[in-house]
C-alpha cells in the first residue's frame, strides 16, 4: 500500500499516558522499556533491538492484584522481572512506597529486595533440589537478619504451616513433593522476607487443575490476611479474571487495553482482547459462542508492524490503512476503560487526521463477543 | 467375556479391553493403567480427559506399543484395531500400523522435530518409508499435505527448518505428517497445551476440519474441560490408571455422576464467573504404585464411606452410553448423608 512510504505518525510516546493512575499508589512505573540488543555475526555486534517492553506506565494499588495477560512474547515475564530489576530496564521510572527504586545501589537495593518478591511458573526449576525445603524458606531470613537459630526454625515452620503444608517437611527435599506442594514452598519462600508486593508469574500455569484451584485459593487467602499486593502475570484469562481487581491486556511490549476485571471480561473493547477472549475454550458443550480466529501468529517483537502493532491480524470491520500508519494513543474510551484503538469511538485521533494516513472506515464501535450466560 | 476376531460391518474401529500397563521397578509395581476398557468408531471424536499420572498418556502409547521396558503391556489385556489384535502382532505388523493406520501428535511440537532437517524433508520422508514413493512424488505429497494444514506457501515453506517456525506452525506440520499416510485413527496427546490461546482456537478448528474432511476417528487426550466441551463427542475421564466416568459429552457436562468429575468442573475458573471462592479437591493424586484399597478417589471423595474403602466399585451404569465407577450411583442416599454431615 502507498501509506507505506509515509512515516507513522505517533500520536503520544509510548507510556505517555498512565492508565488508571491512583492517588496513593503502591508501585508506580511510567514509561518503563527493555530492549534487549540482537547480537550478528562473530564480533557479536547489536545489529537491532527487540522491545520487550516498550513503555509501560502504571500503577499498582496497596493490597490490589493487577492482572497482566497477553501471548508468549507479549512481554508480560519481561515486565515482572524488570520491576523487581532482576532484569535492568533500557529507561523509565519505579517507585516503589515512594521510594526511587532505579537509583538504589547495594545495600539499599537488598533491603527493598525484602518488600517486593516473586514466585515463578516453574515449581521443579526454581528450588534448589540440594537444600531441604527448610533451608530454602530459611535462607531469606537469614539474609535479611529476620531471625536465627531456634527463632528463624520457628518461624519456617509457621510459614510452611500457613501455605498449608506440615511443619515437619522442614527436613525434605524438593524432589520429595508434587507440583502443587512445591508451588507451596515458592510462595512460603517469598512470605518469609514480609514483603507488601508479589509478582507471581505464572504460579498456576504448571499446575493440574485440582491443585490450581488450591494454590490460587491460597494466593486469595494470603492476600486477605497480609494485605499484599500483586501483579499476576498469566495467559490463562479465565485464572486472571478470578484473581485481579483491575488487568493491563499486552502485546508486543504495549498495554493494548487497561479496565477493571468487570468492565475488561464483560466488554472487551481491543480487537485483540475480543480475539483474546473468544479464544478460551468454555467447558460448556450446549452454548456455542462466536469465536474470533486471529489470522497468523503474533508478530516478531524485533520487528514490530508499523502503526498499531495488532493491525496485521485485527477482524475490526473498520480496519484501514490509517492503522498502519497511525500509533494509536491509549485512551480513555469509558469512566476507567483505556484502549489503543483508532477504529473504537471516541478517540482524540480525528477523522481529518485519519483520512490524512489513508482512512476510509470512519470509527465504528465494534463488539463482537458475547459473553455466555451462566 | 470374549471378542469376536474380526468386528463385523458397523463394529467399533478401535476396542480396547482391559487394558492393564504396569511398570515394574525394583520390587514395586505401578499400575500406571490398570483395566481400561473403551471403543472408538470410524469418524468419531473421543475425549480423554485426566490430570497428571492418571494414565492418559500411557493408555496412549500402549495403543501403538510404544511403551519402554519396565514398562509392560500385562497379559490378558486386548487392543482390537480394523479387526486386527495389535498385541499379537510382530514388530514388523505393528510398525505397519503406526503412521499408517493410527497416527499420533505429540504435545511438544519443537521436540518432535528434527531441526537439521527441513519440514518439505520431515514430511516426505513419511510418505517414503511408509509408502516406498519416489523422492518426487514424496515431496508433491509433502506439499499437499502441508497445503491440507493451512501452511501457507507450502511450496516456499517446504525448505523452512523447524526453528523458522512458530510454535502453531511446528504443530500444523506434526499433524501433517501424522495425516500423511491417510490414518484412520489419529491420537492427540495434548496437542494445544503448548500453544498460545489464539493459536490452540486455529489448531483445534484444524483437528475438527480434517476429521470432518477425511472421516477420522480422533482420540483428544487432554487436561482441560473447555477444549472436550468444544471438540469431543464422547468423554472418558481417568482417574488411578482406571475410567471413573464415560459419557456422551453433554451428558457429562450436565449430569456428571463422579465426584472427581464433579470436582474437576467445579475447581475451574470460568470466564464470567468472577470472585466466587473455587472448588478443590483435597490432596493430590497418590503414585501408581500404591493406589488405595477400594475407590482411589476415596482418600479426596468428600462422600467416601466405608463401602468405598472395602470394595472398588465397578462402572455402574447411569443411562445409554453413561456409567460411573461410584457407589453413590449404586446407593444415592449416601449424597444426602454426606450434605447433612457438612459436605457440599
Amino acid at each position: 500500500m502507498s501509506a507505506r512510504a509515509v512515516p507513522p505518525i505517533a500520536a503520544a510516546a509510548p507510556g505517555a499516558v498512565v492508565p488508571g493512575t491512583l492517588a496513593d499508589p503502591l508501585l508506580s512505573i511510567r514509561r518503563l522499556t527493555k530492549h534487549f540488543p540482537v547480537r550478528t555475526g562473530l564480533f557479536g555486534r547489536a545489529t537491532g533491538q527487540v522491545r520487550a517492553v516498550d513503555g509501560v506506565s502504571l500503577d499498582v494499588g496497596h493490597a490490589e492484584t493487577l492482572g497482566i495477560v497477553g501471548e508468549s512474547g507479549c512481554g508480560k515475564t519481561t515486565l515482572g522481572r524488570t520491576i523487581l530489576r532482576l532484569i535492568e530496564p533500557t529507561e523509565g521510572d519505579i517507585r516503589f512506597d515512594g521510594v526511587d527504586v532505579l537509583s538504589l545501589q547495594g545495600k539499599a537495593m537488598r533491603a527493598m529486595r525484602r518488600k517486593m518478591q516473586i514466585i515463578f511458573q516453574d515449581p521443579f526449576s526454581s528450588l534448589n533440589p540440594r537444600m531441604t525445603i527448610g533451608a530454602t524458606v530459611r535462607e531469606g531470613l537469614t539474609v535479611h537478619r529476620i531471625a536465627e537459630g531456634a527463632a528463624a526454625d520457628q518461624r519456617v515452620r509457621q510459614l510452611l504451616e500457613e501455605v498449608g503444608l506440615r511443619g515437619e517437611y522442614a527436613t525434605k527435599y524438593p524432589h520429595e513433593f508434587s507440583g502443587g506442594q512445591r508451588q507451596r514452598v515458592g510462595i512460603a519462600r517469598a512470605l518469609a522476607v514480609e514483603p507488601k508486593f508479589i509478582v507471581c508469574d505464572e504460579p498456576v500455569s504448571a499446575l493440574d487443575v485440582s491443585v490450581q484451584a488450591q494454590v490460587i485459593n491460597l494466593l486469595r487467602d494470603l492476600q486477605r490476611d497480609r494485605g499484599l499486593a500483586y501483579l499476576f502475570i498469566a495467559h490463562d484469562l479465565s485464572v486472571v479474571e478470578h484473581m485481579a481487581n483491575r488487568v493491563a491486556v499486552m502485546y508486543l511490549g504495549r498495554i493494548v487495553e487497561f479496565a477493571s476485571a468487570e468492565a475488561l471480561y464483560k466488554e472487551p473493547l481491543m480487537p485483540y482482547t475480543q480475539a483474546l477472549l473468544s479464544a478460551v475454550p468454555v467447558p460448556d458443550p450446549v452454548t456455542k459462542r462466536q469465536r474470533i480466529v486471529l489470522a497468523g501468529d503474533v508478530p516478531s517483537p524485533a520487528n514490530p508492524p508499523s502503526g498499531c502493532v495488532f493491525h496485521p491480524r485485527c477482524h475490526h470491520p473498520a480496519r484501514d490503512a490509517a492503522c498502519m500508519r497511525i500509533v494509536p494513543p491509549l485512551e480513555e474510551k469509558a469512566p476507567g476503560h483505556w484502549v489503543a484503538c483508532i477504529k473504537q469511538p471516541p478517540t482524540s485521533v480525528s477523522w481529518d487526521a485519519q483520512r490524512q494516513a489513508g482512512a476510509t472506515s470512519e470509527p465504528a464501535r465494534h463488539l463482537p463477543v458475547v459473553q455466555p450466560a451462566s | 467375556m470374549t471378542m469376536p476376531s474380526r468386528p463385523a460391518a458397523g463394529e467399533p474401529l478401535l476396542r480396547v479391553h482391559d487394558l492393564r500397563t504396569y511398570f515394574h521397578v525394583g520390587g514395586a509395581v505401578a499400575r500406571a493403567v490398570d483395566g481400561v476398557s473403551f471403543d472408538i468408531r470410524a469418524g468419531e471424536t473421543v475425549g480423554m480427559v485426566g490430570e497428571s499420572g492418571c494414565g492418559k498418556s500411557v493408555t496412549a502409547l500402549s495403543l501403538l506399543r510404544l511403551v519402554d521396558p519396565p514398562g509392560r503391556i500385562e497379559s490378558g489385556s486386548r487392543i482390537e484395531f480394523e479387526g486386527r489384535d495389535l498385541l499379537a502382532l510382530d514388530e514388523e505388523g505393528i510398525r505397519q500400523i503406526r503412521g499408517n493406520r493410527i497416527a499420533m501428535v505429540f504435545q511438544e511440537p519443537m521436540t518432535a522435530l528434527n531441526p537439521v532437517f527441513t519440514i518439505g524433508d520431515q514430511v516426505a520422508e513419511v510418505a517414503r518409508v511408509h509408502s516406498n514413493a519416489s523422492r518426487k512424488a514424496a515431496w508433491e505429497r509433502a506439499i499437499e499435505m502441508l497445503n491440507l494444514v493451512g501452511i501457507p506457501d507450502p511450496r516456499d515453506r517446504a525448505k523452512s527448518y523447524p526453528h523458522q517456525l512458530s510454535g502453531g506452525m511446528r504443530q500444523r506440520v506434526l499433524i501433517a505428517m501424522a495425516l500423511v499416510m491417510n490414518p484412520s485413527l489419529l491420537i492427540a496427546d495434548e496437542p494445544t497445551t503448548a500453544l498460545d490461546v489464539t493459536i490452540q482456537a486455529q489448531i483445534l478448528e484444524l483437528i475438527g476440519d480434517l476429521q470432518q474432511r477425511l472421516g477420522l476417528a480422533v482420540l483428544l487426550i487432554t487436561h482441560d474441560l473447555g477444549v472436550v466441551a468444544e471438540v469431543t463427542s464422547r468423554v472418558l475421564v481417568m482417574y488411578g490408571g482406571q475410567i471413573v466416568e464415560r459419557a456422551p459429552v453433554r451428558e457429562l457436562f450436565r449430569d456428571p455422576r463422579h465426584p472427581y468429575t464433579r470436582g474437576l468442573l467445579e475447581a475451574m475458573p470460568r470466564l464470567g464467573r468472577q470472585r466466587d471462592r473455587l472448588a478443590v479437591i483435597p490432596g493430590t493424586v497418590p503414585p501408581p504404585t500404591r493406589w488405595p484399597s477400594g475407590c482411589r478417589f476415596r482418600d479426596r471423595c468428600p462422600f467416601a464411606w466405608h463401602r468405598c474403602v472395602d470394595e472398588a466399585p465397578p462402572e455402574y451404569p447411569v443411562a445409554a452410553e453413561h456409567s460411573a465407577r461410584c457407589h453413590l450411583v449404586d446407593d444415592p442416599s449416601r449424597m444426602k448423608v454426606a450434605s447433612a454431615a457438612g459436605h457440599s
